[in-house]
């Protein structure tokens, strides 16, 4: 075995990470599911993290960030010292809204990151500020998640077309909007069973993808809600099977 | 394999949590050379706790009656309700000997990421009893982590239009542990929920 040889190089690293998901193993034992700063999405096992004496139980849960290190195993790592960065996870779980929305920024990143240990460094500073804005509560919560969900979705390939059209290109703005297309269409170019997107809402999701806060954090509830339903059809089409945290989000 | 019996034996083990294909090997083969007494007494255990224990319909504990020990006892006071996730919150609680209310017991923890919500949990059976005015004060008993914590916060708001006491176990420091060893997040809480010493 790599690095088993007396005197060899000891399997450990070290890495910053967001813990994105916990199971209960065996006993007293968590499975963690990390998204790091350099190894991209890694499962380890936390020794003992259930019993209340535990050294870093809290630190190891969902929506913490921390500084790791880990020890190298065959198909799970063990995480063998944890300190933490950024305590979000108290803050978030203090409101429901924020919770339930944060939970589906973390989902949403398990599921993007299809390959395990396949470095994604701007999908895991996109969570980090995600959940950095959940915890400090500067903007609506849902709103949060769906321009999450807007710019992982960009990271990971497939950004949705929300100026031109989709097919053609022709220069917008468009009114029909095709998750399987892409984003918007022209009429000429409209699908069967496309949505129609209002003007706001479109103007919604270009804020959103783009960061343009002083737009967002106005819109009216109906517009937010639009917005929403149409970034939830785009994710749940390039993710194929549903996002189970989606459903419960408080809007 | 083993031939018929033996790896069904195996096979209905290795379903149980936390036994693996090895310790499920392990427990068929102690079991076959077990003495037969042993075995039918652990038979008779299997069935009778699949025949004879339900669920409590007040509070959800595990019964063999209607209602549980903690449920039929007048003396335990009807004013007050802790509310835990599972039947062995129940046992730990009670062997502290602190607490003197009835339970509710809700089935779990609001997780979205495992596809838990408020509505798969015992919550609306709690609601119904917080309905009845006895109750004055709830005790939220969920797990001090993440999904307990979103879980009390979501019962904090729904009752509070009830104007009842609500309060939520204390955090902090373990007896018997050193301060150098112990988490930010506790430590913080700890802190958070410091007392006066009377003398």
């Amino acid at each position: 075995m790599d690095g088993a040889a007396e005197n060899g190089p000891v399997p450990l690293y070290r890495d910053e990470a967001v813990v994105l998901r916990t199971q209960k193993l065996g006993e007293a034992d968590r499975i963690v599911t990390l998204l790091t700063r350099r190894h991209g999405r890694v499962r380890a096992v936390a020794k003992g993290v259930r019993r209340t004496g535990s050294r870093f139980g809290a630190r190891v849960e969902p929506f913490t960030q921390v500084d790791l290190q880990l020890h190298e195993g065959r198909s799970l790592d063990t995480v063998t010292q944890a300190e933490t960065i950024a305590p979000y996870g108290e803050r978030i779980a203090s409101d429901y809204g924020r919770y339930t929305a944060g939970t589906a920024v973390l989902e949403t990143a398990e599921r993007l990151t299809a390959e395990e240990r396949e470095p994604s460094l701007r999908l895991y500073l996109l969570v980090v500020a995600a959940l950095r804005s959940l915890a400090e509560g500067e903007h609506t919560p849902t709103l949060v998640l769906d321009a999450f969900i807007l710019r992982a979705l960009a990271i990971a390939g497939y950004e949705p077309s929300l100026d031109g059209c989709a097919r053609c290109g022709e220069p917008g703005p468009h009114r029909y909007f095709a998750v399987a297309a892409g984003g918007l269409v022209c009429a000429e170019h409209r699908p069967g069973g496309a949505a129609t997107a209002s003007p706001p809402a479109v103007a919604l999701l270009n804020a959103l993808l783009t960061g343009d806060w002083t737009v967002a954090d106005v819109a009216a509830d109906g517009t937010q809600r639009e917005a929403s339903g149409l970034v939830a059809a785009y994710l749940q089409w390039h993710i194929e099977r549903g996002l189970r945290s989606l459903r419960l989000v408080e809007r | 394999m083993y031939e018929g019996a033996v790896q069904d034996l195996i096979d209905e083990l290795g379903r149980l949590p936390g036994v693996g294909p090895k310790s499920a090997q392990r427990i068929a083969f102690y079991l076959l050379a077990a003495d037969p007494v042993d075995v039918r007494r652990l038979v008779t255990a299997l069935t009778e706790v699949k025949d004879k224990v339900r669920f409590c319909t007040v509070c959800g504990n595990v019964s063999e009656e209607d209602m549980c020990r903690v449920c039929r006892d007048p003396r335990r006071d009807l004013s007050v309700i802790c509310v835990v996730e599972e039947p062995k919150d129940v046992v730990a609680i009670e062997k502290t000997r602190e607490f003197r209310g009835r339970y509710h017991v809700l089935g779990g923890a609001i997780s979205p990421i495992d596809g838990v919500g408020p509505d798969d949990l015992r919550i609306r059976e709690l609601m119904a009893r917080l309905a009845d005015g006895d109750v004055t004060e709830l005790i939220l008993a969920t797990d001090p982590n993440l999904e307990g914590e979103a879980t009390a916060t979501y019962l904090a708001r729904l009752v509070k239009p009830l104007g009842l006491r609500v309060t939520r176990l204390a955090s902090g420091l373990p007896v018997g542990g050193d301060l150098e060893y112990a988490d930010e997040v506790t430590l913080g809480r700890a802190f958070e929920g410091r007392r006066a010493i009377d003398i």
